[in-house]
């Protein structure tokens, strides 16, 4: 036998997590399920996802520290994404989002009918880019880092350059560096303004950029090559002869 | 208690309008056929003294009138009595040169008694549209004020629904007392709210209003009255309080990550009543939760001004960390009867 879908709840109110457990309660016949656990804010439950497995997530809109949208696009970036279903109260920015994008989505308080048809419809659906776009047109403003357990929020501001390295992409801020779980081809579309790529393995914050600077290798073993100064760190990147014309006109040499 | 008047200022009338134009064209020549009808030697004489008459006053009058058309924006932004001032000026100044033109063309005496009429005549018009503008304003001050009279956010009688929903099971009781809060805040919102109430009112409201938050928040919301120095008896307008602790609850408590205390502080002082809310300040946040904030300022700001003139005052500030909005209303008391 298949094993039953697993199902997150995430608000910050605790009789709004309790009218939810008690509607799914309800439905348990139509819709056999597992709760895997409730979360308070956006935040938790990318923690507790860290730890267990959910393939539907309930989510509120309004919550502390990490809203509902927001937690949706850090979904949208994991391996196996659950299927998000937005429940909210009343929110006209956010009702205005889903009518522009044709998503479904669930009003407090609900029936246990309508939250029996979200899930139904969830589990054949993946979340909508469109959605997302239309819910936060800026897109992500931090990335997800896990670190030994713990989950951090990373704001996409604050990071200099990025770097493939192997399996993972290290992002480098004025502090020190942080492991992603994103491929660089990715980040490179997701946040093509911000960053430039000068090198097959590199990305840089234009903004970041202070100077170039022309040097050789140590060995002297090749010809000269272009390097860029970055801002906060003391090392100098360098651009690959093939990114160095785009480069140039993206920096307005 | 009711409205006052709003603050005296000569009301001008929109010289663009169609009626204002048929009226002061009615009353122009009501006093042309009045002014004949009193020179009036002979009642056969009488058509061809209006005629004269006629001849100076109609293109004197419809220049006039077609000069206000021209400068009815401009006139809009002077201060209204310096408006009205230029508005005599210019019948007097039409009449004058019209009078000359046809002193000129057909011979005859210009006399100054018909620019000085015009200049009468214009003044008196005036007048008569400020009174009527006059006796139209408490109405209009009444309507806006239904109109302005806050309305609770659907975001919260929603998830208070929803909050209720969630106990009605494990706590019958709860759920109970939390309907009849609801119930009770309901009714105070769909009131007249015209007239003023006493702060205890209010206050007894505004509680009822935390208790159902407190529901849905829990432990995260705490909230700290001092009303010690407030006697109950002082009126203030309804619905005052909520609205504002409504505010600090969807700003400073419901985005917080750690429980957040509310505070609330009346007081009266001679006879001034002071009120300060404030609440923990967690920065402007996203574009779309400031907009709100100033909408719900700018209404209550808005009613304090059509309840008090210009005797009340609200200003709102941030400092160490707490978002503080003062009120500040005159301490009107219930007038005693017998």
């Amino acid at each position: 036998m298949a094993e039953l879908p697993h199902i997150l709840i995430v608000d910050d109110e605790a009789p709004a997590r309790a009218r939810l457990r008690t509607l799914l309660a309800d439905i348990a016949d139509d819709f056999p399920h597992r709760i895997v656990g409730e979360a308070g804010d956006g935040l938790a439950a990318l923690e507790l996802l860290t730890k267990v497995s959910a393939d539907i997530a309930l989510v509120d809109i309004r919550m502390p520290r990490m809203d509902g949208i927001e937690l949706a696009q850090q979904l949208a970036g994991l391996p196996q994404p659950p299927a998000v279903v937005f429940v909210t109260a009343y929110d006209e920015f956010a009702l205005k989002a889903f009518e522009l994008a044709a998503a479904d989505y669930l009003m407090k308080p609900m029936r246990a009918a309508r939250l029996l048809e979200a899930l139904k419809k969830a589990r054949r659906l993946a979340p909508a880019d469109t959605l997302l776009q239309a819910l936060a047109p800026a897109g992500r403003m931090r990335l997800r880092v896990v670190e030994r357990g713990n989950v951090l929020l990373l704001p996409v501001a604050d990071i200099l350059y990025l770097r493939a390295e192997q399996k993972y992409v290290t992002a480098r801020t004025a502090l020190r560096e942080f492991l992603l779980e994103e491929s660089l081809a990715h980040l490179e579309t997701e946040f093509a303004p911000r960053f430039v790529r000068i090198h097959r393995n590199c990305l840089v914050a234009i903004d970041a950029v202070v100077g170039v600077v022309r040097e050789s290798d140590k060995a002297g073993d090749s010809d000269p090559h272009w390097a860029l100064c970055l801002r906060d760190v003391p090392e100098h990147l360098p651009v690959s002869r093939r990114q160095w014309p785009e480069v140039k006109a993206q920096l307005g040499f | 208690m009711s409205i006052t008047a709003i603050p005296p200022a000569l009301r001008l009338p929109d010289f663009r309008n169609l009626g204002v134009w048929l009226r002061v064209l009615l009353v122009a020549n009501g006093f042309l056929l009045a002014a004949a009808l009193a020179g009036n030697r002979s009642l056969a004489l009488l058509p061809r003294e209006v005629g004269e008459l006629a001849a100076l006053v109609e293109p004197a009058l419809l220049l006039t009138l077609a000069l206000l058309f021209v400068l009815a924006p401009a006139l809009q932004r002077l201060p209204p009595r310096l408006a009205g001032l230029l508005i005599v000026m210019l019948a007097v100044a039409t009449t004058a040169g019209i009078g000359g033109l046809l002193a000129q063309v057909l011979g005859g005496e210009n006399s100054w008694r018909a620019p000085l009429a015009a200049g009468v005549l214009a003044f008196g018009t005036l007048l008569w549209f400020d009174l009527a503008a006059r006796a139209h304003a408490p109405a209009l001050a009444e309507a806006r004020l239904a109109a302005l009279t806050a309305r609770i956010r659907p975001h919260f009688l929603f998830n208070s629904l929803n909050a209720v929903l969630g106990v009605i099971r494990d706590d019958p009781r709860r759920a109970e007392t939390t309907l009849e809060e609801l119930a009770e805040l309901f009714r105070a919102l769909m009131q007249d709210n015209r007239e003023l109430v006493p702060l205890s009112d209010e206050i007894a409201l505004a509680r009822k209003y935390l208790e159902i938050e407190h529901l849905r928040l829990g432990e995260r919301l705490q909230v700290k009255w001092d009303v010690s120095d407030c006697p109950p008896d002082v009126l203030a307008p309804p619905l005052l309080l909520q609205p504002l602790i409504e505010n600090a609850v969807y700003h400073g408590i419901e985005p917080a990550t750690t429980p957040g205390e509310i505070r609330v502080l009346l007081a009266v002082k001679g006879e001034r009543v002071r009120i300060e809310i404030d609440n923990p300040w967690l920065g402007e946040g996203d574009h779309r939760k400031g907009a709100g904030n100033h909408m719900a300022l700018a209404n209550l700001r808005e009613r304090l001004l059509l309840f008090y003139d210009l005797e009340a005052g609200l200003d709102s500030s941030v400092s160490d960390g707490r978002y503080r909005v003062r009120i500040d209303l005159p301490g009107k008391r219930k007038a005693r009867h017998g």
